[in-house]
């Protein structure tokens, strides 16, 4: 496979962890200086497996608790080994209170061309509930500095399906990220994971998440609103102002393109092999100082198992799934082993199949996890 | 012969029979503490599951009685069931005597008197044992006047136990010696021994469970089966302590089993007549019955591949249970499978569960039917067991459907609520009788097909457990009959189909789309579920369509996670039946005949 990898470099650290959050992160900085370290040994490790890149991802954690000095480092070092297309899209994840304009000015000279704003809503009681450290007033704040900054691509995190999470006020953050003019928008629906602080607050019944019903109306009046502004609905939960502006790097994980994950947790995918790294800080900087990298599991996919992901992750995207691709790739004729199931679905509305391509519609992304079961 | 007693042990469900069986077991002494296990005789999971015995048992318990003599006492164990209830009357034509077990705090059941009748239709001794007498809320003087009027026992007969404890136990042994009268025959008479029972056993080939009336059998002999006259020449004969006992030979009045290279369990008939070739007796041994399956339904793998496994399954599984009949049978819905012969619901689904349980089995059954008969106006007659079978209805000249006589026992007030319930399905002719004050008898002539659906379930529950059920097929009684298919979003599910009486059909096609509707989940799109009777739709109801899946996570690289929770929920589709779009799973066939709130 010759087309550019993408490259994903996990900052696993936080000033304090969100309820809902299960990505991995410790809230104390204090091991960050051996983590840059660290990384710079990992970084190394793969010079000779990865060649190039045309996607760099910097995501948490909370990365934008870098000193902008290990920011440049971390660039500079993946520079030095990496090589990178010319029109890379390189992207750091940010939490609204630590953007200052200098911090993003400086952000940007390093060559960092896209921003992704944790904002998750617009909405002040929401926000405690979700256990943010920052206003709705800094999310806006931080979108004009990065605006100020020259970022042109800018990306938001929302969150709907939240107790207490009134349509209207969900609507409104929409119409004002709209407003905004933001390239990017990611709305996800709340899950909870029963490890997480809201997990077990769910679990032990304190509050109630909103029926199937009710998400698929947050879900259906997102897709309706954002559309209906020009936005486009490519995958469940992301939107792009326009095709250009789709996220580059998350297309890689959907589509099967090899990936690179540096840093605790993170995720990698090459040759039909996927593996993950410890997700734990203490395991991880311990591998690297004995001159292992530093991964906790591996498996290597077999045909199925590719074709499992294929469906699922196809019909995930707006793009769909090239049908004559898919038989070539995995010997599976989907309209000759699924047809009459397909016609079903098209007829319910959930698929439509044109263009040699067969594609979920805005219902049909919405249950995306049951049209993999077909 | 002097030194044999015959036994059984009846009882209602609960009041302790298989207690008190471990008990005399124990006491004279044929388990030791390492091979006794609770309630040994009831051996199947499904028998201790259910708390109810499904084959007959037999065991010898060797007794030395206060006469100074030894005695061998043969318990022999019936099945608690109506759907088995030739094989109880066999087992009890087996015996001289029984124990009629009645608990101390529940008094008189439903049950003790139904077996209480039975008993006294074989003409056998009858010792009242009052059990659980240790209880706080025993009240053995209320029994003892229930013995009296309501079984029509002498009360001074009466014996009193706590099997729990173990106390009694050696006066029950002593009144099975002096009570219950020793065997009569002839040894010398040519050989006529009952069979109440067969198991497989695979090394062995099938063993016959026997009661010798007349004559001798030993190794060597050459025995006919007097129903088909087929002859076996015998390899052993014995007894059963715990485990067979070898013996030189059975002679009259002696319970014990005869391996004779019978390789299947189906050629042994239970109620059948052993006799000697050389010399047979002249009349088989009275009440033989061919019993025949009466209730009907396919089995389908869910997944077809699993096909052959299947079939190789329902062979060994037949080796053991003669009354289970079944034939290869595909439907348009489900595939290839096998139509099967029952005795009845309890029967069907102990065969369905054994499969699943025994042999590792995913399968489907479709909705269980009777066999019901079609005169068609070319004069033929058909017999129509299988709802895919129905005849074009325009060339029905008339059609038939069996009935059976329902006897049923039950306290006197639950007589209304009982006779509301024949009615409802289609009983008529009944007859009442009160054999003893406050306790009623009734009998009603019933469609088999009524009785089916859901009777037992709402019998018991409109008698609170008090009432006793048995029937008989008596007859076919001409019916205005139709077929009720089922569509799943328009197409036809034939294993749901169902024969039904024409003034049912609307009630039982609304409960039907009710009870599918309860058991099949949402999905992508809306289920609609129709009941037809020929093109035209009498009933629909619809499963809404789920609009939103929990979209776990798949951002950040972690591909897997999500992979691996679809091939989780892919596994637990398998366990489902897919009709068109649509998965379908196991339990909606059967809960097809039940009603509501079961």
């Amino acid at each position: 496979m010759n087309e550019p990898a993408g490259l994903y470099v996990h900052i696993p650290f936080c000033k304090s962890k969100c309820g809902y959050c299960n990505f991995y992160s410790i809230p104390s900085t204090a091991d960050m200086p051996f983590f840059i370290n660290a990384l710079s040994a990992e970084l190394k490790m793969y010079a000779e497996t990865f060649s190039r890149f045309d996607t760099l991802y910097i995501g948490g954690g909370t990365p934008s608790l870098l000193a902008p000095i290990d920011l440049a480092r971390i660039i500079s070092e993946l520079d030095d080994v990496f090589a990178f297309s010319t029109d890379s899209e390189v992207t750091l994840e940010v939490n609204s209170a630590d953007c200052t304009p200098i911090y993003l000015r400086g952000a940007r000279r390093m060559g960092i061309n896209r921003l992704n704003i944790g904002v998750q809503a617009f909405d002040g009681a929401i926000l405690d509930f979700l256990e943010r450290r920052h206003s709705p007033e800094q999310s806006l704040r931080a979108f004009e500095i990065a605006r100020g900054a020259g970022f042109d691509n800018i990306g938001l995190d929302l969150i709907y399906g939240i107790p207490g999470q009134e349509m209207e006020s969900w609507l409104a953050g929409l119409d004002l990220a709209v407003s905004l003019n933001v390239e990017h928008l990611s709305c996800y629906q709340l899950t909870l994971e029963p490890g997480t602080p809201l997990g077990k607050r769910h679990a032990d019944g304190e509050f109630a998440l909103p029926d199937g019903d009710r998400q698929a109306e947050f879900f259906l009046k997102t897709s309706k609103t954002l559309e209906d502004s020009g936005y486009i609905h490519y995958e469940v939960s992301n939107f792009a102002r326009n095709e250009g502006l789709i996220s580059r790097h998350n297309s890689k994980y959907w589509d099967h393109t090899p990936y690179l994950g540096l840093g605790p947790s993170a995720h990698s995918f090459q040759d039909n092999r996927r593996w993950e790294n410890h997700p734990s800080l203490p395991l991880y900087l311990e591998e690297i100082k004995m001159g292992k990298a530093p991964v906790a599991s591996s498996e290597t996919l077999t045909g199925e198992e590719l074709q499992l992901e294929s469906l699922y992750l196809g019909l995930r995207t707006k793009k769909g799934i090239h049908l004559e691709d898919f038989k070539k790739l995995h010997g599976y004729d989907l309209m000759l082993e699924k047809g009459k199931t397909l016609a079903a679905l098209e007829k319910e509305g959930l698929v439509e199949v044109s263009g040699g391509y067969l594609r979920p519609t805005r219902a049909g992304l919405a249950v995306a996890d049951s049209l993999a079961l077909i | 012969m002097d030194n044999i007693r015959n036994f059984s042990i009846i009882a209602h469900i609960d009041h302790g029979k298989s207690t008190l069986a471990d008990r005399l077991i124990q006491f004279t002494g044929v388990s030791n503490e390492r091979t006794f296990k609770d309630q040994i005789l009831d051996n199947m999971d499904i028998e201790r599951e259910r708390g109810i015995t499904i084959k007959s048992q037999a065991v010898a318990l060797p007794y030395r009685a206060l006469d100074g003599k030894e005695y061998t006492l043969n318990l022999i164990d019936t099945p608690g069931h109506v759907d088995f209830s030739y094989e109880v009357s066999r087992s009890l034509a087996s015996c001289e005597g029984v124990l009629l077990l009645i608990d101390a705090a529940q008094g008189v059941q439903a049950q003790t008197l139904a077996n209480l009748y039975l008993a006294m239709e074989h003409s056998l001794e009858v010792i009242p044992v009052i059990n659980k007498i240790d209880l706080p809320s025993a009240d053995v003087e209320r029994v003892l006047e229930q013995i009296d009027a309501e079984l029509g026992l002498d009360p001074d007969t009466h014996l009193k136990c706590s099997a729990k404890e173990g106390t009694g136990i050696e006066e029950i042994l002593e009144a099975i010696v002096e009570r219950i009268p020793p065997p009569k025959g002839s040894t010398e008479a040519p050989l006529a021994a009952l069979i109440f029972d067969a198991q497989y056993d695979s090394y062995r080939g099938t063993v016959i469970h026997c009661r010798v009336f007349d004559g001798t059998v030993k190794s060597g002999d050459i025995i006919r089966f007097m129903y088909n006259n087929s002859t076996y020449k015998v390899e052993e004969v014995g007894h059963f302590l715990l485990l067979r006992q070898k013996r030189e030979s059975l002679s009259a009045g002696e319970v014990g089993y005869i391996i004779a290279g019978v390789k299947t369990v189906s050629d042994v008939r239970t109620g059948d007549t052993i006799t000697l070739n050389e010399r047979p007796c002249s009349v088989p041994l009275p009440g033989f019955k061919e019993i025949k399956p009466v209730v009907f339904a396919s089995i389908y793998p869910i997944a077809s591949d699993d096909y052959e496994d299947l079939a190789s399954s329902l062979e060994k599984y037949t080796l053991n249970d003669a009354s289970f009949v079944y034939q290869k049978d595909s439907s348009v819905a489900l595939g290839q499978g096998f139509r099967c012969g029952f005795l009845g619901l309890l029967h069907l689904e102990i065969v369905q569960e054994r499969l699943e349980r025994e042999y590792d089995l995913s399968i489907i059954l479709s909705v269980p039917s009777v066999r019901f008969r079609f005169t068609l106006r070319d004069g033929s007659l058909i017999e129509v067991d299988n709802p895919a079978h129905y005849p074009d209805p325009s060339s029905i000249q008339e059609s038939e459907e069996p009935y059976i006589r329902a006897a049923m026992m039950l306290p006197e007030r639950y007589l209304g609520a009982v006779m509301k319930l024949c009615m409802d399905k289609r009983g008529v002719n009944s007859t009442l009788n009160y054999p003893a004050p406050g306790r009623a008898e009734l009998t009603y002539e019933m469609p088999l097909a009524e009785v089916i659906y859901d009777f037992y379930d709402r019998f018991k529950s409109v008698t609170q457990g008090y009432g006793s059920f048995d029937y008989d097929l008596i007859d076919y009684r001409l019916s205005n009959l139709v077929l009720l298919d089922i569509l799943v979003n328009g197409e036809k599910v034939d294993a749901l189909s169902q024969i039904v009486h024409r003034e049912r059909a609307r009630a039982r096609g609304l409960q039907a789309c009710e009870r599918l509707k309860e058991e099949i989940p949402r999905q992508m799109f809306k289920i609609a579920i129709q009941a037809a009777i020929g093109g035209e739709i009498i009933a629909r109801t619809t499963v809404n369509a789920f609009r939103k899946d929990v979209i776990a996570k798949c951002y950040g690289g972690d591909i897997s996670r999500k992979r691996k929770l679809l091939e989780k929920q892919k596994k637990g589709k398998k366990r489902m039946k897919m009709i068109g779009s649509v998965s379908i799973p196991q339990s909606a066939f059967l809960a097809v005949l039940k009603s509501d709130g079961d």
